[in-house]
């Protein structure tokens, strides 16, 4: 039991502290990092809550996947290191000031809930209680339309992804035609004005849809 | 250990990023803030999940790592849709949505 709560106490400290590096930390990279160590403490106090397949998938999806991707992003964009601080704005005071605000709402709305079972430590639960058995056995008969429509989801981001990493290749493609388009125009401009020059001017060379407007004005 | 040790640890973290969400100016930094608030909710739903002595609620944290994923993939090809088109990374001068 006081095992229990100094693991409760050492854990809360790195994620309230992971929290605050994240913030207040001026270089993304770093925040990045506090991050990460946020989310393995979180992945700590999901074991006290018995959670533990929660918590497996906090560490290897959350603090391995995502930031990882992070971490790519940060080191693609750059490190920029951005002013902190009253710069600009009213929403330099307020924001902290509207954080403190909620703070005391939510203690409030906590502490002063008449909920018993929250002051309690909870119930005595199974062994299998947070197994991946357990949590597998929700999702697949009592959740079965939420893991659907999650995996559904999953499947938008990703095309969504893709979409948005391939729209400036996209851009670049449609600069490339412009010259083209630009250059084959001239030929069919004067050839709709002038019939003579176009009959002059019409080598095998040409392509069919230009040679198409000279027979229908032939005719 | 009380559970409510957990929620008010929870309702801190969510108004720290909060705050973050409010005071940065880097999108990416914003986004990690984010990231803070969701997991925050997560905890306090394992929380509520611990009291009730209900899985339900282990289930719904599941769900909110999706979502969070899926935030993070959309949220992150923005940011690099921003760089690629030279635009500067700060969310105070991207005021506007038309581009």
């Amino acid at each position: 039991m006081i095992f229990e709560q100094i693991l409760f106490f050492v854990a809360a400290a790195g994620a309230i502290g992971g929290a605050v590096g994240v913030v207040v930390l001026r270089n993304p990279f770093f925040s990045v990092l506090a991050l990460v160590g946020h989310l393995l403490a979180l992945a700590v106090l999901f074991l006290l809550l018995r959670a533990e397949f929660v918590a497996a998938a906090q560490v290897v999806v959350y603090a391995g996947a995502v930031m990882v991707l992070y971490v790519f992003v940060v080191a693609y964009i750059g490190g920029i290191e951005e002013p902190i601080g009253p710069s600009a704005g009213p929403l330099r005071v307020l924001g902290p000031l509207f954080a403190g605000v909620l703070l005391v709402e939510i203690a409030i709305a906590t502490i002063g809930s008449g909920l018993r079972a929250v002051s309690s430590t909870g119930p005595a639960v199974a062994d299998d209680f947070g197994s991946p058995e357990a949590i597998g056995a929700l999702l697949l008969q009592k959740f079965l339309i939420a893991f659907e429509a999650a995996s559904f989801l999953l499947l938008i981001a990703a095309v969504a992804a893709v979409v948005l990493a391939q729209r400036r290749r996209g851009l670049e493609e449609a600069g490339g035609e412009t010259p083209l388009q630009i250059g084959r125009r001239p030929p069919t401009g004067p050839q709709a004005e002038d019939p003579a020059a176009a009959g002059s001017g019409g080598p095998a060379g040409r392509a069919i849809d230009e040679r198409t407007p000279t027979v229908a004005q032939g005719s | 250990m009380g559970i409510a040790w957990f929620v008010v640890l929870s309702a801190f973290i969510f108004c720290i990023g909060a705050a973050g969400v409010l005071t940065r100016r880097n999108p990416l930094v914003i986004l990690l803030c984010l990231e803070l608030m969701l997991n925050a909710g997560n905890l306090a739903l394992l929380s509520f999940a611990r009291a009730y002595g209900n899985g339900d609620g282990q289930v719904f944290a599941l769900i909110v790592m999706v979502v969070a994923a899926c935030e993070v993939v959309i949220g992150l090809g923005l940011i690099v849709a921003m760089y690629r088109n030279k635009l500067a990374i700060d969310a105070d001068e991207m005021s506007g949505l038309r581009g």
